[in-house]
């Protein structure tokens, strides 16, 4: 199911990609209180099975994520880093009460997977709606955003590559 | 491309310090956080700031007094409270106080972002007003006179014209309003402007000082003449020669004078050379001359002479709105001068220097600006850096209204109560305020007594 993601990845950034073997996720990075996972942890946790020869790792995950001052993230990078980790938690219909719809799963997760991995080569965030480098801070907006970059953001990403 | 926005993060957690940090990155930008309200303070001092994110529960200072401390060092920068569930009724007080917004703890994403979003699309127009400002300071800036009252501005027009003439221009002013500033501009927009701008102050050598000081003299010609001395007539040639205090000229120098600006040519003393000059004369006195031809005290025919074109310039009293550009002018001279870091004046500093009277002028402004940066201990002047005289009018006037024993209780009252509105400059909640009574009680004396405001 998620084979087209390696495909998207060598078109928008012009780098080979593949997936990787499951990891585990690891029990600190659970916050009982807020019954969320600490993304935080969790890309320590990526960086630690990332292999020598990988430019760039980026997890995915099932679970719903935080960072200590958001209520949560869809997703989060180390900027100008190595790793990267989206949840599919909230890209799910299931989350907002509607029927599942894979198709537009996939395509809300190619978006944040661009999206974060645009972070690790030093992306910063577009004030254009429709490009991937948009801060989406709801579901709405990763909806109204493309899976690729603006004419500006593409021109930067080209000096970053 | 446009400046990253910058943000001042101010939390006693470092969790949260870096979380908030790393994530507003993110967005492209410039984040720096800092533990405690004392360090935030001194970032504010150093740098300029877009948005402060400030916790609002921090041991020493908390949220609250970080912001007001930061709004006196620069009043247009956002604050946003930070605060958890249990404090939010603090926050809303915060906003109050002044607070662009609060945000709860843990952030909805949606809603830190849309605040953000906010403060920095309005801190880009703030941004463009202040260019805005500085403009206008520009345009109120005439080499170093600075004022952008219409009495001010009246003098600049005029000195612009002269300035294009070869006309003899006398400066009337009261002593300390810059009178040698007006002449150097004139001298300095002139088409002289390359040649020489000459000073001499005709009050402070006595006449036969003075009149070697003006025409030179040849060697031997006085016991004191060892060499040669070329007057500054000669030195001015092709320039500017500025007297200054010419009503303190005795009556023979003024015959001199009148003789070589009616002849251009003069000798030396001891000397029978004639030497001839190309020279404009400015001339300057705080004194009226008119009283003074009446009087018998001055020419009357170099009196006219001298003053071809006059310029009135107006004591600081009758310009106070130029206080704050003046101020602002003499804060970033000396703070360079002495090498201090000092960034503004606080309010209450530049309420006192509105409303002082200043009978020494821009000079007494400048002097009292000087020795405040000297003084300053902060990045800022505050009252405690003025000096007596400006702080203290109303009590001292209260002394000086009892002092005289012979005077009836309405004598007195009359006096004191005219006392206080001058010293307020006739402000008349602040001296009601200071005289303890109310308004139309203060309005009812003044028309008892009949006092009026001077003009
Ligand atoms: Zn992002
Ligand atoms: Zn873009």
């Amino acid at each position: 199911m998620l084979c087209f993601l390696p495909k998207k990845i060598e078109m928008r950034f012009d780098y080979s990609s593949e997936i990787l073997e499951k990891i585990g996720i690891p029990e600190r990075a659970f916050d009982l209180k807020r019954n969320q996972y600490s993304s935080t942890q969790i890309l320590r946790n990526i960086l630690e099975f990332t292999p020598e020869n990988a430019l760039k790792i980026i997890g995915l995950i099932s679970v719903d994520l935080y960072i200590p001052v958001l209520t949560f993230v869809f997703g989060q990078a180390q900027l100008n880093g190595k790793a990267a980790v989206v949840s599919i938690h909230r890209l799910r219909q299931e989350y907002y009460g509607l029927p599942p719809n894979n198709r537009i799963l996939l395509k809300r997760l190619g978006k944040e997977v661009i999206h974060e991995l645009g972070h690790t080569f030093g992306m910063v965030h577009c004030w254009d709606t429709r490009c991937v480098m948009h801060f989406s801070n709801s579901i709405r907006e990763i909806d109204v955003k493309e899976d690729k970059f603006c004419e500006s953001c593409s021109k930067i990403l080209l000096s970053k590559l | 491309m446009k400046e990253k926005p910058r943000i001042l993060v101010v939390d006693d957690e470092l969790i949260i310090r870096q979380s908030l940090s790393d994530w507003l990155a993110e967005s492209g930008y410039e984040v720096e956080a800092v533990e405690d309200g004392f360090k935030a303070i001194g970032e504010v001092k150093k740098k300029k700031w877009d948005l402060l994110l400030v916790d609002l529960k921090m041991q020493g200072m908390d949220g609250i007094d970080v912001m007001r401390e930061a709004k006196r060092i620069s009043k247009e920068l956002p604050v946003v409270i930070i605060t958890g569930y249990p404090t939010v009724d603090s926050a809303v007080q915060a906003m109050k106080e002044g607070a662009y917004d609060y945000i709860v703890k843990p952030f909805n994403p949606e809603e830190i972002d849309l605040v953000i979003r906010n403060i920095i699309a309005h801190q880009n127009l703030v941004k463009e007003n202040i260019y805005l400002r500085q403009e206008l300071k520009r345009r109120y800036q005439f080499k170093d006179i600075i004022g952008k009252s219409r009495k001010m501005q009246e003098v600049l027009v005029l000195v612009k014209t002269v300035a294009k003439s070869n006309s003899t221009v006398l400066i009337q002013g009261e002593s300390g309003t810059g009178k040698e500033l007006i002449a150097r501009a004139i001298h300095s927009t002139s088409p002289r402007s390359k040649c020489p701008f000459v000073a001499v102050s005709c009050a402070a050598l006595p006449e036969t000082l003075l009149e070697s000081e003006l025409f030179g003299h040849e060697k031997g010609a006085f016991t004191n003449a060892i060499s040669l001395r070329k007057g500054k007539f000669e030195l001015a040639d092709k320039g500017t020669l500025f007297l200054d205090e010419v009503g303190d000229m005795s009556q023979n120098t003024q015959a001199d004078l009148l003789r070589v600006l009616e002849e251009r040519e003069f000798r030396r003393i001891g000397g029978s050379e004639l030497i001839k000059v190309d020279v404009r004369v400015i001339s300057a006195t705080n004194k009226e001359l008119e009283k003074l031809v009446k009087e018998e005290k001055f020419r009357e025919d170099l009196y006219y002479r001298l003053n071809v074109v006059c310029i009135q310039v107006p004591p600081l009293r009758e310009r106070r709105e130029d206080i704050p550009l003046l101020v602002e002018h003499f804060l970033t001279k000396y703070s360079i001068e002495n090498k201090k870091g000092i960034e503004f004046i606080d309010e209450d500093a530049l309420r006192l220097l509105m409303r002082y009277n200043w009978p020494g002028n821009v000079r007494e402004l400048e002097n009292v600006i000087e020795r405040a940066v000297v003084v300053a201990k902060k990045d800022f002047i505050g009252p405690d850096e003025l000096p007596p005289s400006v702080k203290g009018k109303p009590k001292e006037v209260l002394k000086s209204s009892v002092a005289d024993h012979n005077l009836s209780l309405q004598e007195i009252e009359k006096r004191h109560i005219s006392q206080v509105l001058e010293a307020t400059n006739w402000n008349i909640k602040e001296a009601a305020n200071i005289l303890k009574i109310d308004r139309t009680t203060l309005y009812n004396k003044i028309k008892k007594y009949k006092l009026t405001k001077p003009a």
